[in-house]
């Protein structure tokens, strides 16, 4: 098993070269899945028999909470990795999915607020489950508090990485928050160990916005990753060069 | 094909989605707009990156014509 691959990773610029190719694709392929999935969802979906319409906010209000905690894995796995190895590329791309994590941390309380209002009659409660992401989003912030707190990048990197694995306790209380304490917030819809509670024909959409949003979020992680690696090299040639190329 | 039968009869009731309309659409419309955000900051990040390189460089290569002329 041949580790060079792991071994270029270290090289920032092997990275930005190799990932030239794949934005355009994944902009085309999360553009399709989040349309088909928004207008299946939004006109498509047979309405709720409980919660009338207002229901149709699971299709976005589910993927972004999906994120919200992918985005966490990704940021904690990468800052150790950074920690362990002292691979730059991994500790741009911990510092890149921190804001990515914010906004869809936000986007899934804020979702879960306006749903909230016409389905429970209001639009915060201090449920676990609310409170936990609510948590996760401070959590976030402090790790982008963190990045521009330090005038070295190392120790901005090595901060900002313990805050975010010591934060990774909190990631079990919001799975299991809905059943440890059983409030407000309804169970989980989907499962992977048995039968999900929705039907298919409200599944499919859902799974097509859950996979739009992963692709996206893919996306937007590789070029805030590739921003951020002409950043830090732009005292370099190879970055120089295309800065001229680009501005011709 | 009973999945993909539009369900509402018009337009407007499908704005109005029977009173929840309000919420939906406020929903989608702020999560497009956190989309949006995270995709252009990168590019504007970029370019802006990318302009302030390209000054510098036509800077530097005007000094050095310049030291060039005075030798």
């Amino acid at each position: 098993m041949g580790w060079q691959w792991f071994h270029r990773l270290g090289s920032p610029r092997w990275f930005y070269e190799k990932t030239n190719a794949w934005i355009p694709w994944l902009a085309i392929l999360s553009i399709a899945l989040l349309v088909v999935g928004a207008v299946w969802g939004l006109g498509f979906a047979p309405t709720d028999a409980k919660q009338g319409n207002s229901y149709r906010i699971i299709y976005i209000h589910v993927p972004a909470s999906f994120l919200a905690l992918a985005g966490y894995y990704t940021m904690a796995i990468s800052g150790a990795v950074g920690l362990i190895w002292k691979m730059k590329l991994a500790d741009m791309v911990m510092k890149c999915a921190a804001p990515i994590g914010a906004v869809l941390t936000f986007v899934a309380l804020i979702t879960g607020a306006v749903w909230g209002k016409p389905t429970w009659g209001t639009w915060w409660i201090w449920d676990a489950r609310i409170t936990s992401m609510l948590v996760l989003l401070f959590l976030y912030l402090g790790v982008i508090a963190l990045q521009e707190a330090y005038q070295h990048q190392d120790t901005a990197n090595k901060a900002s990485a313990i805050l975010a694995l010591v934060g990774t306790v909190n990631i079990p209380i919001i799975y299991k928050s809905v059943d440890w304490w059983y409030t407000l917030h309804q169970p989980a819809t989907l499962k992977f160990t048995s039968e999900s509670t929705i039907h298919w024909s409200m599944l499919y959409p859902l799974l097509t916005m859950i996979v739009g949003f992963y692709v996206f979020f893919a996306l937007v992680l590789l070029m805030r990753t590739r921003t951020e690696i002409l950043q830090r090299e732009r005292k370099t040639r190879w970055v120089k060069a295309l800065a001229e190329e680009q501005s011709k | 094909m009973n999945f993909i039968k539009f369900q509402f009869n018009s337009l407007t009731e499908f704005f109005q989605m029977a009173g929840h309309g309000p919420y939906v659409w406020v929903c989608y419309g702020i999560t497009a707009l956190a989309l949006a955000y995270l995709a252009i900051t990168p590019i504007l990040k970029r370019r802006a990156l990318f302009a302030e390189l390209a000054r510098q460089s036509r800077i530097e290569k005007h000094q050095q014509q310049k030291s060039n002329q005075n030798n």
